[in-house]
């Protein structure tokens, strides 16, 4: 028994010396070619690229728990849903229609046309990365700026309007607008200065939050006859929080990624620059709403620090860590006075403050590089010439933006109505859109029954 | 029998469960309850729009007892609920007509 083992194990351990050495006779085999210096280089860069852009994906998380956090729990259900559906949907038609407009072969510098479904040729991009890095970077940041609108008009929207809004976002409204500043458009080409899209992705979303905002109408309950605006509580003030912590980590992929090349040496810069103005947006809310309101207020603190975040996103590479802080802490003040505004003037129901963190910071962070940019700001003897490409930037894509959500919805609203009916939005989405409740089996109603 | 529907501030719960069941007194249901009497609300600000809450989170107990011990319990309730001040709570006593026992099927006091 003993000598037939040992025999069997020989003949196999043979068989194996012989197809190893066979192997090693091929050069190829033997010897494959060595990394060089430019391979690596490349290397590392599609690397950053794909894990900053993982860091932008993750934010999602943190718009969804933002977005439940802000508002009440019969809705739960319905925020994630939308949310959820923001990237999925908006991922698909990006790659399909969103992402050829955008960086396409140019036509007349308004939009890309060639790329559809990522075929053809990308060599006009001048890419030293993989397109599929770049694509998946690339779609991260547009349903960022699609999920925006969903804080805006919570608590009230018909799923099935939200999606279709959701599909032409993704595929026109925001591709065009990354076309004309990072896709070779006219603004690119006149030196408007948005390093990660303070205009490009918050703003969008920012300008369409706002018109959807003011077709759809003001919840029930939100406004009193007498036109006075009341507080709707948002029911778990701890999900916000987790939020803000997420998107705040993810913003660290989001400025940083943007070189697009993890052997930039300003990526330790912008990441101090970004994480210095949202530092400093929420120290300043917090200081402004205590003097203002008698006590820190702690959901604006939370949005606080994500106007900084906005604000930073078009500067982070142009600007030093002290202007950085500036226009954190600027940010700070405007988000908590636009959100009043918005609030109590316009009487915009906004549940989350997203057209406040997004829109008006987006653009006021944007101006801001017109000042403060090392190299060409108005502060830094740059003259005004940056300032003025910036605003005429901020401009145009707000008249862009507002116009085509404008249409939009307007669409939308005539035909298969934006809106639930009131009785649903009394009873909560969950029931309504989805026929389930987020919070199954526990006692979440507010105080006042009407709510 | 009597039912005895005391509604006390919420923090006070723990010291008069210890005191009924010291005096070996059984039985109670609980429940969550927001109401006020002559307690005044608060006022919070949320994103610098000013509420002001009226229901207050209070206790509700209930306790059915034999008619003689009524008094005990009421007694039990209210010292360990006492504070003094307004927002201490009211006691509700009411008659009970019948009693039954699940499990058994017994009737009456004998139910308690």
């Amino acid at each position: 028994m003993k000598l037939n083992l040992n025999k069997g194990l020989l003949s196999k351990a043979t068989l194996l010396i012989v197809i190893t050495l066979i192997l090693l006779a091929i050069p190829a085999v033997a010897l494959a070619d060595g990394p060089t210096v430019e391979s690596n280089a490349v290397a590392i860069d599609t690397v950053w690229v794909l894990v900053t852009g993982f860091l932008v994906f993750f934010m999602q998380a943190g718009f969804a728990m933002v977005e439940t956090g802000f508002t009440r729990a019969k809705n739960a259900g319905n925020i994630i849903m939308k949310n959820l559906m923001d990237f999925a949907v908006g991922s698909l038609i990006y790659w399909a229609i969103g992402f050829a407009i955008m960086f396409g072969v140019d036509y007349a510098e308004l939009f890309g046309t060639t790329g559809f479904g990522t075929t053809g040729t990308f060599e006009h991009l001048g890419l030293s990365i993989p397109i599929w890095a770049f694509l998946l970077f690339q779609t991260v940041f547009a349903a960022t700026a699609a999920t925006i609108v969903s804080g805006a008009m919570a608590e009230r929207t018909k799923f099935v309007s939200y999606i279709i809004y959701s599909v032409v976002i993704s595929a026109l409204i925001y591709p065009v607008v990354g076309h004309w500043i990072w896709g070779g458009g006219w603004l690119q080409q006149r030196g408007m200065i948005d390093f990660a899209g303070s205009t490009v992705v918050h703003s969008v979303g920012g300008w369409a939050a706002l018109i959807g905002a003011l077709l759809i109408g003001p919840r029930i309950g939100k406004y009193g006859k007498d036109g006075k605006a009341t507080a709707i509580p948002g029911h778990n003030i701890t999900l916000g929080a987790l939020g803000v912590f997420i998107l705040w980590f993810g913003w660290f992929g989001f400025n940083p990624g943007s070189t697009l090349s993890g052997t930039t040496a300003d990526i330790g810069k912008i990441a101090v620059n970004t994480n210095l103005a949202a530092a400093a947006g929420a120290t300043m809310t917090m200081i402004f709403t205590w003097l203002k309101y008698k006590k820190p207020d702690v959901s604006l603190t939370l949005n606080g620090a994500l106007a900084g975040l906005v604000a930073i996103t078009a500067g982070c590479n142009a600007v030093s860590p002290s202007g950085a802080a500036i226009i954190g802490a600027l940010a700070g003040i405007l988000v908590v006075l636009s959100v009043a505004f918005i609030d109590n003037v316009l009487k915009i129901d906004d549940p989350v403050g997203a057209i406040s963190v997004h829109g008006v910071c987006g653009a006021f962070g944007t101006a801001m590089v017109g000042f403060f940019a090392v190299d060409g700001g108005l502060l830094y003897g740059g003259g005004a010439a940056l300032l003025i490409t910036q605003i005429i930037g901020i401009a145009s894509v707000f008249a862009w933006t507002a116009g085509t959500a404008l249409i939009l919805f307007g669409i939308i609203k005539v035909t298969i109505g934006l809106r639930v009916t009131a009785e649903e939005e009394l009873i909560g989405l969950d029931i309504g859109e989805h026929g389930m409740e987020a919070y199954a089996g526990f006692e979440m109603k507010a105080p006042s029954v009407n709510l | 029998m009597k039912k005895i529907e005391a509604i006390i501030r919420p923090g006070k719960l723990d010291e008069i469960q210890n005191a009924l069941a010291a005096a070996e007194i059984l039985g109670i249901t609980v429940t969550h309850a927001l109401g006020f009497g002559r307690q005044k609300g608060y006022t919070q600000i949320y994103r610098g729009q000013e509420v002001t809450t009226h229901l207050l989170p209070k206790i509700k107990l209930e306790i059915v007892t034999a008619d003689e011990k009524a008094e005990e319990v009421i007694a039990i309730i209210v010292k360990n609920a006492r504070t003094g001040q307004v927002g201490d709570g009211k006691i509700f006593v009411q008659n009970v007509d019948e009693v039954v026992r699940i499990r058994t099927g017994e009737q009456g006091e004998q139910a308690i």
